[in-house]
């Protein structure tokens, strides 16, 4: 009895599978921070047409290397390949890489003063004074010099980061690399770098929690997670000398702000973004197809699924706090699109 | 009789091998053997294979990946020295801590408690070898920390500021953090196994100390002697446990790699630098370094099992001699 109900279940698990073969199945893997709004598209977008998508949220560096290695039908990055990862790619699957904006984030600065009553204004450079260890106390000249209506406690600043590689840590370095030059030539960017001081915390909630629970501590944690978990974040001053705090349109006002000189590959930072309600520490997401794919339904499914999502796609963007990305961008990622072909052949 | 014995000689080798009365034994016996042998091409395999994989960072760096105290992924400088050492002193620190507890415990379980308590308490020591180390690590990081920042830190730093280890200021994130909770995690397991050991000590040996008159200090002294290959055993997986451990540790360390001689500093462990940097590693020499990294871990990992074997073999030989 035991024994039929087992083969029974085989059978059954074997009959879903080839059911499941017959559909269309497109595999992708990368990025973690847009994993929440990649599942969203997924389920609405396999509702709609019945095209299956299969998603592996293992981090920006798998995406790259298995989109590299064409194990993959599509990858995704929060910070873009380098001329040399594009060549690599191109040798090895004989297609160029397209970079595809999806969405975007912002980074934020939470802080923990005791008594501090408002909101704390800080300015690229400080921030990167920062967080090389320069200013060490919250009474500092440079502070109380943006803030000059607060009173700062003379206390010791306690730096919190991200241990983990991460997206987020990227666009935060990226700015501070804008900004300052100390940065630059001591520290650079990346997914993770040598901080010269503070406590690493693993993931948002990490960064978030060392902050919490250290008095006089400052770290950068994702605008989502911000704000669903109520924490509260600095306002920033922008490249047109404004304070500016972060938000969806604001970060959307950056991306807006850097479209006009944005190369046409799309791999661009827009920390730092010119416009005067840019948020400066935001970054794009992007999802990295094969310019040339071999084969055909898939590159037709995958075309489709990347007009879907430039346009109805953004609609769901802010419900799952991201900011969606603006018309003037939007209509570079549509021209990009098209350009995809299958085995050389456009695609209608 | 005769003729039994001439058609049994006909038969196959192969035959002969099956109607044996020991081809039980035989499968037994090579299955077994396979098994044991799987084993050890595992390790070479995983040996080999991370060697394949650091290969680059390997010929970078050279030696000095273990000597040199920058880990620079912007610039692709690789020293793992102050990893190495977080992984080493909070371990070491960890188990100085435990041993000696963990040891106390195994001795009142089973010498000393009385039967109705030995029960719950030896259920309770193994329910704790089991929690996932996550949990531990929420627990450290909402109870253990804050406790070590308001309690532990301000009074180690106000008895004892003038020591270097205990300089700096009080985040409760840091090496001392790690330290604690990673004996928390070893004690149970040091403990379960040592109580496991006591007890197998022959109970005629407890007899015969008590009947020369040994006080129940001296017996048990004369139990614990007979028991300390398997303790040294125990501890030596302890050791292990803590070496290795990522969830707990990178939650309270700080993660920052720092060689510091204060405990109040962050640190970071190997285990935890590849948990946390492994997902984002782009370049190909990161990951080779990150690798490396594995193999380091796993080559002192085999060093300190081999120590550890040494050492029981030599005290073994001793207590045969004497």
């Amino acid at each position: 009895m035991k024994f039929r109900t087992i083969i029974s279940i085989v059978f059954l698990a074997l009959s879903i599978s080839s059911v499941a073969h017959a559909q269309l199945q497109l595999n992708g893997a990368g990025a973690t921070f847009p994993a929440v709004i990649y599942s969203k598209w997924f389920d609405e977008y396999k509702n709609a047409t019945g095209v299956q998508f299969n998603y592996q949220a293992i981090g920006s560096g798998g995406g790259i290397k298995q989109i590299t290695e064409g194990t993959v039908d599509f990858g995704a990055t929060d910070g873009p390949m380098s001329d040399q990862q594009l060549a690599e790619a191109k040798s090895k699957q004989g297609a160029d890489v397209l970079h595809i904006p999806t969405v975007m984030g912002a980074v934020v600065v939470s802080y923990n003063i005791p008594g501090l009553n408002g909101k704390l204004n800080l300015d690229g450079t400080t921030l990167a004074n920062i967080f090389l260890g320069n200013i060490t106390k919250w009474n500092d000249g440079a502070i109380a010099k943006l803030n000059p209506k607060v009173s700062l406690p003379d206390k010791a600043i306690v730096v919190a980061h991200r241990s983990d590689g991460s997206g987020t840590s990227f666009i935060f370095t990226d700015y501070l690399t804008k900004v300052s030059k100390d940065w630059e030539t001591k520290v650079g960017k990346g997914t993770s770098v040598n901080w010269p001081v503070g406590l690493g915390g693993k993931g948002n909630d990490g960064v978030a929690g060392l902050v919490k629970q250290t008095e006089g501590s400052v770290g950068y944690v994702e605008l989502a997670y911000a704000v669903k978990n109520n924490i509260a974040y600095a306002t920033m001053k922008n490249k047109a000398g404004k304070f500016v705090e972060a938000s969806f349109s604001s970060v959307s006002a950056a991306a807006e702000g850097s479209s006009k000189d944005m190369p046409a590959d799309l791999r661009v930072s827009i920390t730092d973004a010119a416009g005067k309600d840019s948020y400066p520490i935001s970054g794009f997401t992007w999802l990295l197809v094969y310019q040339n794919m071999k084969d055909e339904a898939k590159a037709n499914a995958l075309v489709n699924f990347l007009k879907w999502a430039m346009g109805k796609g953004q609609t769901f963007a802010t419900e799952l706090y991201y900011a969606p990305l603006p018309k003037a961008v939007v209509k570079m990622c549509e021209k990009n699109i098209s350009t995809i072909t299958a085995n050389g052949k456009k695609i209608k | 009789m005769r003729k039994v014995e001439t058609s049994s000689k006909k038969k196959s080798l192969f035959k002969k091998i099956l109607s044996s009365s020991n081809v039980g034994d035989f499968i037994f016996e090579r299955l077994t053997l396979l098994f044991a042998v799987s084993v050890f091409l595992l390790v070479i395999l995983l040996g080999y294979e991370m060697y394949q994989g650091s290969k680059l960072s390997i010929e970078k760096f050279g030696w000095s990946f273990l000597v040199n105290s920058t880990w620079d992924p912007v610039r692709e400088i690789y020293g793992a020295l102050p990893i190495i050492y977080g992984t080493v002193v909070s371990a070491a620190l960890a188990l100085i801590i435990a041993l000696p507890l963990s040891i106390g415990v195994a001795i009142y379980l089973s010498e000393v408690a009385p039967p109705w308590l030995e029960k719950p308490l030896s259920f309770l020591v193994e329910l704790l070898a089991g929690i996932p180390s996550v949990i531990y690590g929420l627990w450290g990081i909402f109870v253990l920390v804050p406790w070590i920042r308001k309690v532990v830190e301000p009074y180690l730093s106000d008895k004892l500021g003038y020591l270097p280890f205990f300089k700096g200021a009080p985040y409760g994130f840091g090496l001392l953090a790690a330290v604690i909770i990673l004996s928390v995690m070893v004690l149970p397991i040091i403990s379960s196994i040592s109580r496991d050991v006591l007890k197998s000590v022959p109970r005629s040996q407890r007899e015969a100390a008590l009947a020369l008159g040994a006080s129940k200090w001296q017996s048990t002294m004369i139990v614990l002697r007979d028991a300390r290959p398997g303790i040294l055993g125990a501890t030596m997986l302890g050791l292990g446990r803590a070496i290795g451990e990522t969830m707990a540790v990178t939650m309270v360390i700080g993660n920052r790699a720092l060689i510091s001689p204060s405990l109040f500093d962050p640190s970071y462990t190997m285990a935890s630098v590849i948990a946390n940097e492994f997902t984002e590693a782009t370049s190909e020499m990161y990951l080779s370094a990150l690798i490396e990294l594995a193999l380091v871990l796993f080559v002192i990992t085999i060093i300190i099992n081999a120590l550890a074997r040494l050492l029981v073999w030599s005290m073994d030989r001793k207590w045969k001699t004497t």
